[in-house]
């Protein structure tokens, strides 16, 4: 048996398809440009992506944001008219997506057609000149034309190939078989490229309907929190959100613990905490208790809770000069580091005096005098030091809501205690301060959590659409496609038989399947396992 | 053993790992040397094949032209046969060191992960350390099957400069996780995203490897002619990207969201960090987009797959530079809350 190789140099084959040229071109030219608009607008989104990762976000970090512009006086103006502190809210953003999404349904549904088609469609009559192909080969053999498309009909059919039913070959007398496999190579493309749509959607819904707010809340059954509005701290509508969105539901911490780190170069820090939380969901409901932690959010009928912060909150009580009581109860302080040195303030609404200080939960005093704070765990609150500079004077409250966390001093003067600026106490003490200003108490210390609420309609169409996504990628990068023709005929030194394969899918070795096929016919074992 | 313990022997592994990397590399060094000026096996055996090939039932150019060390005796003088099996000496002796460096590699990370008493990949020296032990293991495992020899000097390079950059830069002792971290969640998206980085990587090299063939495509001498021809070159990269792709897909789009969610409330927060993992996918989405339709082979695609393996490793060690607000910089952990306002300077 000898064999010949014939093989064409690389050229451009002329696509096969029962179309008339005049329609196949203009077909693939539309083809080209929108998926050449779709690619750039691809790339486009990555470019319009990179600005907000590299300026500060408002939405993200707000103080940084206000700092870099105090910083950037020229610069900031100019950014803030092109969007550059909120980047994935511009307008200029979401054209850019908006028009992706377009540009998608616009590929997708022709394909759809063109697939749908196709899968009726039987596979393709042989060309002329099969040897034309770039991967193609032939031998002769001294088995008949009839038993060699046999074999090839089972071969192909073993291996998964769609048959073409009737083989009316161009050439008289030969036997032809035309297969094709891979059909879902395309299906999973159509389902990735709907996918990403499905996701799309999934997460304009949940920008433009959710919600997200954050609230602090004092450890104990006199404290808590409602849904309402009004009882967050800050609030991050989407612009679609109402607030009738807002479902019932009111809630308390009852018990709170944290697992601090007491060795190692952590040591101090907080490991782990976790929130006896109690809550409601109807007025007239039962209350239910939910060990709240970080990783493990509280779900009440699609809106989360999330543990996220904690920290301290010292009671102190300020009297006036009469002894009234102008406030009292628990100050929220903010830890500024990971040891839980915490900074907070006090603005009594009526008085004379506002305060503003650090909260040690364990301090030391260096031998300098310098106090340093050791670690978060309170203990028994005995090492807790409470360090106030107290302020004379208009705090500004009159003029309108201002933040419950910073102090604005340029309208007051600072009360000074004998022998240095700050007033320190310890839990339980109570410091008068000079010129019949009053006294101030520091009466025990409250935990507090930092909680974020928030509602994201539609995140398991998101996730659903992003797993159909990976699903219908692996199919479209995984499913080999290629169409396969093996033609006999007679010819003076037996019959010759022609095998040719177009690859569809690319990056594969077409060499080794033609070769892998022709093994299979001639009954060699197959060297290359498909 | 104690947490010390495991961590020193995990530094002594990292250093002796170190070592036998750039053993290995100098060891692929003078096999390059050794092939410079020197016909190699692959335009030796085309010659020699080329005629013969009528005789073989299957078409000689099915083949892939792979480097045959056995056929290099058939050819020339004596110093060309000693030159040939010099180099075929020390390209064995690289791989095998760069064998015994991944298992020191491995060992390093083992025990960094038995000295934190949970999974490595708390920072960015442990990230580095897993990232380059996976391209390392990925390459020595598809040494054979994929013929990657023409590889070996520039992932040992990678490799050994990437190893340089955790232990001189980003070198943190071993500490605990902080809680946001400590989820399961995390074991599957920080594997997935190291598995990825590992295969784009690799897949970046051989984009890379293809660009340099591409100047000169004829070599016949030296190193480069080992290199195998265009369009294997074009094959190999597109199926190592097209490999780590969906694990990249997984990553940052399914489990990098779900984790967040969890940890912060939030399943796709703009932290950019996740920013650059969307632009990384993106790039990669149009690489393939670009061979699947627009059919970019070569240059354009290999230049395509570059750009996607500079904005990895940009997010990955770049962009910890320009942006102090990302929750992915471990150093400070996300549950802090974070509207604390700067404290007076008379307070400190």
């Amino acid at each position: 048996m000898t064999v010949t190789e014939d093989r064409t140099p690389e050229r451009e084959v002329a696509p096969i398809r029962e179309l008339t040229p005049r329609e196949l071109l203009r077909w693939g030219w539309r083809q080209l440009t929108s998926m050449r608009t779709a690619l750039i607008l691809l790339l486009l989104l990555a470019l319009a992506a990179v600005p907000g990762s590299l300026i500060p976000q408002e939405n993200l970090d707000s103080v940084k944001t206000s700092n870099w512009q105090a910083a950037h006086t020229t610069l900031a103006p100019i950014y803030r008219k092109l969007g550059l502190f909120d980047v994935y809210g511009t307008p200029w953003f979401a054209a850019v997506y908006i028009l992706l999404m377009i540009s998608l349904i616009g590929c997708i549904v022709p394909r759809l057609g063109v697939y749908w088609r196709g899968l009726r469609s039987q596979p393709p009559a042989a060309p002329r000149n099969l040897l034309r192909l770039p991967e193609a080969t032939s031998y002769t053999t001294s088995a008949s034309v009839e038993e060699v498309s046999a074999r090839a009909r089972a071969v192909l059919r073993r291996k998964r190939y769609r048959l073409r039913r009737v083989s009316t070959s161009t050439l008289e007398g030969a036997g032809e078989v035309s297969a094709e496999r891979g059909y879902l190579r395309e299906a999973g493309n159509l389902v990735f490229h709907i996918a990403v749509i499905v996701v799309l959607v999934g997460f304009a819904v949940g920008s433009l309907f959710g919600y997200k707010g954050g609230v602090i809340v004092l450890q104990g059954d006199q404290y808590g929190f409602s849904n309402e509005l009004t009882q967050y701290d800050d609030f991050d509508p989407g612009s679609l959100f109402r607030p009738s969105m807002l479902n019932w539901f009111n809630l308390h911490i009852h018990d709170f613990h944290v697992d601090w780190i007491d060795s190692g170069p952590r040591q101090g820090m907080a490991r782990g905490f976790r929130s006896d939380l109690r809550y409601q969901t109807s007025p007239n409901g039962p209350t239910k208790s939910y060990d709240l932690e970080v990783n493990h959010p509280l779900d009440i009928g699609g809106t989360e809770v999330f543990l996220i912060g904690h920290g301290y909150a010292p009671e102190i009580t300020v009297r006036d000069g009469q002894g009234n009581i102008v406030s009292s109860g628990p100050a929220v302080f903010l830890p500024e580091d990971q040891s839980f040195l915490s900074f907070g303030v006090v603005k009594p609404p009526s008085g004379q005096i506002s305060l503003e200080g650090l909260f040690y939960p364990s301090e030391v005093t260096l031998p300098n005098g310098q106090p340093v704070n050791v670690t978060g765990d309170i203990g028994d609150g005995s090492d807790a030091v409470l360090s106030l500079q107290v302020w004379k004077g208009d705090n500004g409250l009159a003029n309108g809501p201002q933040s419950i966390y910073s102090l604005d001093t340029s309208k007051m003067t600072q009360v000074t205690a004998p022998g240095g600026k700050a007033f320190n106490l310890r839990k339980g003490q109570t410091v008068t301060l000079p010129d019949g200003l009053g006294s101030v108490t520091f009466d025990g210390i409250t935990r507090w959590n930092k909680l974020q609420i928030s509602q994201t309609p539609f995140k398991h169409v998101a996730l659903g659409g992003v797993v159909l996504a990976l699903l219908g990628l692996l199919g479209s990068l995984f499913i080999r496609s290629r169409r396969v023709w093996v033609r006999a005929r007679e010819t003076a030194e037996g019959t010759l038989v022609e095998v040719a394969v177009l690859d569809r899918s690319g990056g594969d070795e077409m060499a080794a399947v033609v070769a892998g096929l022709v093994a299979a016919l001639q009954g060699r074992p197959e060297e290359e396992p498909e | 053993m104690s947490t010390h313990a495991w961590e020193s022997l995990s530094n002594q592994a990292v250093a002796a790992a170190g070592v036998i990397y750039f053993l290995a590399l100098l060891s692929h060094l003078v096999e390059w040397s050794a092939l410079i000026g020197r016909r190699t096996a692959v335009a030796e055996r085309k010659v020699l094949v080329g005629p013969a090939g009528a005789e073989s039932s299957v078409p000689s150019s099915t083949e892939a032209p792979v480097e045959s060390e056995g056929a290099v005796g058939t050819s020339g003088s004596s110093g060309e046969d000693e030159r040939a099996t010099r180099a075929e000496l020390f390209g064995r002796l690289g791989y095998l060191l760069t064998c015994i460096a991944v298992a020191c590699h491995v060992v390093a990370i083992a025990s960094r992960g038995f000295a934190a008493g949970r999974v490595p990949w708390g920072n960015m020296y442990e990230f580095t350390l897993a990232g380059t032990g996976i391209v390392a293991a990925v390459y020595v495992l598809l040494y054979r099957r994929l013929k990657l020899s023409w590889m070996a000097p520039a992932v040992v390079a990678f490799v050994l400069v990437f190893l340089m950059v955790a232990v001189l830069v980003l070198y943190t002792p071993v500490e605990p996780l902080t809680e946001a971290l400590n989820s399961y969640w995390l074991v599957i998206h920080v594997i997935s995203a190291a598995l990825a980085t590992g295969a784009f990587t690799l897949g970046g090299i051989a984009s890379a490897m293809y660009l340099l063939k591409r100047r000169r495509p004829d070599t016949q001498t030296g190193w480069m002619a080992r290199v195998p021809d265009l369009p294997v070159l074009d094959r190999v990269a597109y199926r190592i990207h097209a490999f780590g792709f969906p694990i990249w897909t997984f990553a940052v789009l399914i489990s990098g969201p779900i984790w967040a969610h969890q940890a912060w409330g939030s399943y796709w927060n703009w932290d950019p960090k996740e920013v650059w993992a969307f632009i990384t996918w993106v790039v990669y989405a149009g690489y393939l987009h670009a061979r699947a339709t627009a059919g970019w082979k070569g240059r354009n695609a290999a230049i395509l797959a570059l750009v996607g393996v500079a904005t990895l490793w940009f997010n990955f060690i770049g962009i910890n530079y320009f942006s102090t607000t990302s929750m992915h910089s471990y150093a400070a952990p996300a549950h802090v809350a974070a509207a604390a306002p700067a404290v007076p300077e008379a307070l400190r």
